[in-house]
């Protein structure tokens, strides 16, 4: 549209109503559906991209993992893995977890503390369209990571062991745990106030960095917590990525499954207990 | 009903656990009118407001905008209304002349985003977040952020607060130029001003309920007073009993005389009266004014001169 001729402003002594007849006359409506989740979509991806704390938790900490654990022998992998090949997908784990489930339950317990969900809530972008806008972000980021993790990964000397279905069966494990984090995401965000969102999202995410299978073999916890281990999200994400891309594995199906229930469980819990204000 | 009111209230009562934040209240706004709600802190403003944007559901009673229900019809009645929370709702970190453009992107024609932001006065902090702005600045921001949808009624919580003299009287020229062009508006304010000068129809409401209801000069000219100077020690008995019944009339200070008509208007016979009363005994009144009542007197008057918590 063109825009109207600048006849006045707040701070001039020229009154606004010197716009001229006809420059507020309503055209309301709203954009296609699609436009709207974009224009958010790319509003929210600035946002985390521009904030230092979150390229952190995004970006550095498992850029650093993967360069440090690679190349230094602080732990032993054991399982005849090089220590690239071993870190590669747990690191991927690592920053699925760190995007869907640390960084947008603290965007999101913020956005909500700030009142912004609920002004969102006045536009014409529903709240299918919202959560659907927070899902491209999402994917959006975590496709940065990967290019960036998987060029550093190659570059460290990481050569994948993989069957041809990887291609299917990486990205079908990377939105399952997308999905099963993102439930717990918004969880925290919309029932706990916004400093406690903060405070557990990144407890989670240490804990679940730790015992998650990331950087350490879940083969050196004892043999009668592994089977546990490998049913929190963190573990069969990493598992299952691991079973994929260093093992040849056809198809993770245990991990699928795992990941899939947790996945339903956290949208069912999300969509019961989430607060909007 | 081809075309409903901009707000329609009947019988609307909230609740927020044992506190009744709203009790019975029923209102009409017309369109394409300012409607400003009055009312000490606590007395059901914002509550009113959140139940016709949507964000609340009503305990008993219907709320119409537009004809819509705001809550089942909130996907048709959104695109039409723009709305101004009392404070927030903008992300802290974003620049302000981004966060208009992702909000324009929401509209089918939207007003462009960069002149909207010289018509708040905030051209040259299109890349300030929304964080370092002041509180009069974030509320312009806000305002546009109201209006940029090209809305049929815009809801403004305290539009006002915060802002100096300059913002206040240019968001005051805003809301006149919506409603020159036909744009509702239904605003909250603590400024009887604010009242006074922009609201065709001012509700004022206490405890959860309308306690008045009219235009500003229904409000206020239901009661008047008249005024004048002259020597000091005239017999005001005298007066009394040359006006009309139901007059009062009282000498203070000295030389200052004030004549009253509770509960009526000040009619042209009163003015007659004492003026021939005046002549009869060679006195010359000075400064003589007839005045209304302002908002804020009736205002007070309604809801009393306690502080609220």
């Amino acid at each position: 549209m063109t825009p109207q001729p600048i006849t006045g402003q707040l701070i001039a002594s020229e009154p606004i109503a010197a716009t001229g007849p006809g420059t507020w006359t309503p055209v309301p409506g709203a954009a296609p559906l699609r436009r709207m989740i974009a224009a958010q979509s790319a509003q929210e991806t600035r946002q985390l991209l521009r904030n230092g704390e979150q390229l952190m938790l995004t970006l550095i900490i498992p850029l650093l993992l993967l360069a440090a654990f690679s190349l230094e022998p602080l732990i032993d992998f054991g399982g005849g893995y090089t220590r690239i090949d071993f870190l590669t997908p747990g690191v991927i784990a690592l920053a699925v977890m760190s995007t869907a489930f640390t960084s947008q339950a603290i965007a999101t317990g913020f956005e909500r503390r700030y009142g912004v969900l609920k002004r969102l809530g006045a536009t014409p972008l529903s709240r299918g369209g919202l959560i659907a806008a927070k899902t491209a972000t999402v994917i959006g980021v975590e496709l940065l990571q990967a290019a960036i993790i998987l060029l550093v990964a190659l570059a460290l000397g990481w050569s994948p062991d993989a069957d041809a279905s990887a291609i299917v069966t990486v990205p079908l494990l990377v939105l399952l745990g997308t999905a099963a984090f993102s439930g717990f995401a918004l969880l925290l965000a919309g029932t706990l106030r916004a400093e406690a969102t903060l405070a557990a999202a990144n407890l989670i995410y240490v804990v679940l960095l730790g015992i998650g299978g990331v950087v350490f073999p879940l083969t050196k916890f004892p043999p009668s917590a592994r089977p546990l281990l490998e049913l929190l999200p963190t573990g069969a994400l990493s598992t299952g990525l691991r079973d994929v891309l260093a093992n040849a594995a056809a198809f993770p199906a245990r991990d699928v499954v795992t990941l899939a229930v947790w996945a339903v469980a956290g949208i069912a819990l999300a969509a019961r207990f989430f607060r909007w204000e | 009903m081809s075309n409903p009111p901009a707000v329609e209230i009947a019988d609307l009562v909230k609740r927020y656990g044992p506190a009744t934040a709203v009790d019975g209240l029923s209102l009409t706004a017309g369109r394409g009118e300012v409607t400003a709600i009055l009312g000490p802190n606590g007395a059901g403003k914002t509550t009113t407001i959140e139940v016709c944007e949507g964000y609340r559901s009503a305990d008993a009673g219907t709320v119409r905008v537009l004809g819509l229900d705001p809550l089942r019809d909130g996907a048709r009645l959104k695109p039409r209304v723009g709305v101004m929370l009392q404070a927030g709702g903008i992300p802290p970190a974003v620049p302000a002349g981004e966060y208009l453009r992702t909000l324009r992107s929401f509209h089918v024609k939207p007003h462009d985003a960069a002149w909207l932001l010289d018509i708040v006065g905030l051209t040259s902090h299109a890349k300030t977040p929304y964080k370092r702005l002041s509180g009069g600045q974030q509320q312009r921001l806000s305002l546009a952020a109201a209006v940029i949808g090209r809305p049929e009624l815009v809801f403004l919580d305290e539009p006002t607060a915060g802002m100096d003299p300059q913002a206040r009287h240019a968001t005051w020229d805003l809301v006149t130029a919506l409603r020159g062009d036909g744009v509702g508006v239904i605003l909250t304010t603590h400024f009887m001003e604010e009242a006074e000068r922009l609201a065709d129809h001012v509700v004022i409401i206490d405890h959860g309920r309308v306690v008045a209801d009219g235009t500003p000069a229904q409000l206020t000219g239901t009661a008047g007073q008249l005024r004048f100077r002259a020597e000091a020690g005239l017999d005001t008995d005298s007066l009394l009993g040359a006006l009309p019944p139901g007059s009062a009339a009282k000498e203070s200070p000295a030389g200052h005389y004030l004549i009253e008509m509770p509960g009526a208007t000040v009619q042209p016979a009163l003015l007659a009266a004492v003026t021939a009363w005046c002549a009869d005994r060679a006195v010359l009144p000075s400064s003589l004014q007839i005045e209304w009542r302002t908002l804020e007197d009736v205002f007070l008057e309604l809801t009393g001169k306690d502080l609220r918590a």
